[in-house]
């Protein structure tokens, strides 16, 4: 068995460079959300047709991704793959950092973030979104738990079970998140079953890209590189896992696609829709599936560049994916009155139109930021990085 | 043997008996209100699931081109608007349909449809939206988040998000920034015995398209109308048993 040893990250001019990038973008992250609280909704380009605008599109996509993160943990300790063991500890690091980040988004994006404590005191069990906040609140403690099994010698005969755990968790977590749009009967392009397991192959797309970036960064960071054969393995796992996401999307669009009633919401997202169809077929199918499913699974694109650039399509695409499936599917109007056509002062009948504002954009940005920020302090203070190996490539 | 007891002692009985229900009577009074004793409640006492306040929309008499409802209710609630459409609170709208086949044109109102089963209520994480006994759905501003999950919810697109300050509420509407709201079937109206502002209005402007009564009460000329005529719920699929019925559509 290999033996994986930890440090922390020491300080170099890369890890204050980084951390100042993280710091500035979390910081105007908290600006941007300070203007929206201050001057209200009105600034941003949310309105009562859209509600959820670019904050959710980050915060959904951090918590989606958060839960994903933790595969590569997982991986080593539910499913014993000791050769995943020295990103395990990282895995679960960023697990948190993402899932902080979303969080933060989300809560200051709320109409009123000074009733927190309402949140946490005041629960509707029939609610998918206070089921929510118990998920994301227990996914925290028990990656925690799991990461003090991985830190502390003598609880390291326990990783497997709590590992099983927190396994189990974040398959829930992601159910969870989906069924927040799953459950909208309402809406024509939300209301599917399909959407929670969507969102678990989502998370686990979404969670090993970033696992394999912010595991570059770090590594480089400490003048080090994840070992080629795990960096492979990894990449590999991240093709099946972009074809799983197209899979469903599929299943998705063509179930609606067989029932007449949905055609109109179909042709708006698939044929002229504008901006949206765009994002669809350009960014999410293009760029974010195919020339990522290309660069990771053909063997001739084995380098790291081409790995790199294929994690970042992965991310640009489930970005743009996020962005159509929750702003799309609001701009599309709700159809009161079938075989009616419809106006009103209310914008009844009509596509809705959403442009996000800066200060939104730079509260989404923030929670990237602050995502990257907290992985920082983590591993400046704890030993979550493997020590490089003899013999390790160090590219 | 006569059972009949004429003592007096009996007689001080008696006396004593009728002057309290007469005290209790006078006491009681002004709080029942005995003219309207079939709508109204005391003011400290908790709305009944006895009663469903309900209102029914007769299509055919709603005029195109009056906005005589929307204006009532804007003005009863101080929903002044910052001329941005986008933004501004509608607690109700009117909507002009078009028949796809025939080109039959239509124009009504719509407005929160205080469902028995409520999307908004089901998904609201900290219970701030909630249905109250009488079938009145509202929001309870002191909880509410602005999390905006109800709107995501509601099939009706019922509700609106307050998007800046405010200054100038009334007393009887609550509202603040940061929280969604709609339609209170005018709670504080209909609390004091009377109708809502929009039916009012309707009814003052010579239409009379709006009726606003309790579905509960057989005797009630909304229950009586629902009796007697085909309505229907906005999106009637989703089974959500709405307490706003149209007829004519």
């Amino acid at each position: 068995m290999k033996i994986a040893y930890f440090q922390s990250v020491s300080s170099s001019r890369g890890y204050w460079l980084i951390s100042a990038i993280a710091g500035v973008v979390t910081l105007a992250g908290l600006l941007g959300a300070h203007h929206m609280e201050n001057a209200g909704h009105w600034v941003t380009g949310m309105s009562n047709q859209v509600v959820w605008g670019v904050p959710h599109v980050f915060a959904i996509f951090l918590i989606v991704a958060a839960s994903g993160a933790l595969n590569t943990a997982s991986i080593a300790s539910v499913f014993g793959r000791d050769d995943y063991k020295p990103l395990a500890r990282l895995s679960a690091l960023l697990a948190i950092a993402l899932l902080s980040g979303g969080l933060a988004v989300l809560v200051l994006d709320l109409g009123r973030p000074d009733r927190l404590i309402v949140a946490m005191t005041h629960y509707n069990f029939k609610s998918i979104f206070a089921w929510n906040i118990f998920l994301y609140i227990g996914f925290m403690f028990i990656v925690g738990i799991y990461l003090w099994m991985m830190f502390e010698p003598r609880m390291n005969r326990f990783s497997a079970r709590v590992g099983t755990a927190a396994f189990i968790w974040r398959l829930v977590l992601t159910t969870g998140t989906g069924s927040i749009f799953g459950f909208l009967v309402a809406r024509e392009a939300f209301d599917s079953a399909v959407m929670a397991p969507l969102f678990v192959v989502m998370s686990l797309s979404f969670g090993t890209a970033l696992t394999l970036l912010i595991g570059m960064l770090i590594f480089w960071i400490n003048g080090a590189a994840i070992d080629p054969a795990l960096a492979q393995k990894l990449r590999r796992l991240l093709g099946f896992f972009v074809i799983g996401v197209a899979y469903l999307v599929a299943v998705d669009h063509l179930t609606r696609l067989y029932v007449t009633g949905h055609h109109q919401l179909e042709r708006f997202i698939l044929v002229d829709g504008g901006i949206y169809t765009l994002l669809f077929w350009g960014v999410q199918i293009l760029l974010g599936t195919v020339v990522p499913a290309i660069l990771l699974l053909l063997p001739r694109f084995c380098q790291r560049g081409y790995l790199i650039t294929a994690a970042l399509l992965v991310v640009v695409g489930a970005l743009a994916q996020v962005y159509v499936l929750i702003i799309g599917g609001q701009v599309f109007p709700l159809e009161l009155f079938p075989g009616y056509s419809v106006t009103s002062t209310f914008y009844d009948g009509v596509i809705a139109h959403y442009t996000p504002s800066l200060a939104e954009l730079a509260l989404g940005m923030g929670g990237m930021g602050l995502a990257v920020l907290v992985t920082l302090i983590g591993v400046r203070i704890l030993p979550f990085v493997p020590v490089q190996m003899a013999g390790e490539n160090q590219d | 043997m006569d059972m009949k007891d004429s003592s007096p002692a009996s007689a001080r009985r008696t006396f004593f008996t009728q002057a309290s229900a007469g005290v209790a009577l006078l006491a009681l009074a002004p709080g029942v209100r005995l003219v309207d004793l079939a709508l109204a409640r005391v003011q400290d006492e908790p709305a009944s699931a006895t009663q469903r306040w309900g209102l029914l929309v007769d299509v055919d008499r709603c005029v195109s081109g009056c906005d005589a409802c929307v204006s009532a209710c804007d003005t009863e609630h101080g929903l002044d608007g910052n001329e941005r459409p986008q933004t501004d609170a509608q607690w109700i709208r009117k909507v002009d349909l078009v028949d796809n086949n025939t080109e039959h044109q239509l124009s009504l109102p719509v407005m929160c449809q205080h469902c028995e089963e409520p999307p908004c209520v089901d998904v609201c994480p900290t219970g701030a939206s909630f249905r109250r006994a009488d079938g009145i759905v509202l929001v309870d501003k002191h909880t509410c988040i602005g999390c905006r999950y109800c709107m995501m919810a509601c099939p009706y697109k019922a509700r609106s998000f307050i998007h800046e300050d405010l200054t100038g509420q009334k007393t009887h509407a609550p509202r603040g920034k940061g929280t969604v709201e709609s339609c209170t079937l005018c709670v504080h109206r209909v609390d004091r015995g009377e109708s809502p502002a929009c039916v009012e209005a309707c009814t003052d402007a010579g239409h009379e398209a709006l009726v606003f009564g309790d579905i509960n009460d057989r005797n009630d000329p909304l229950a009586t109308q629902l009796a007697e005529t085909t309505t229907r719920e906005l999106r009637a699929d989703l089974k959500l048993n709405t307490a706003v019925r149209y007829r004519g559509l």
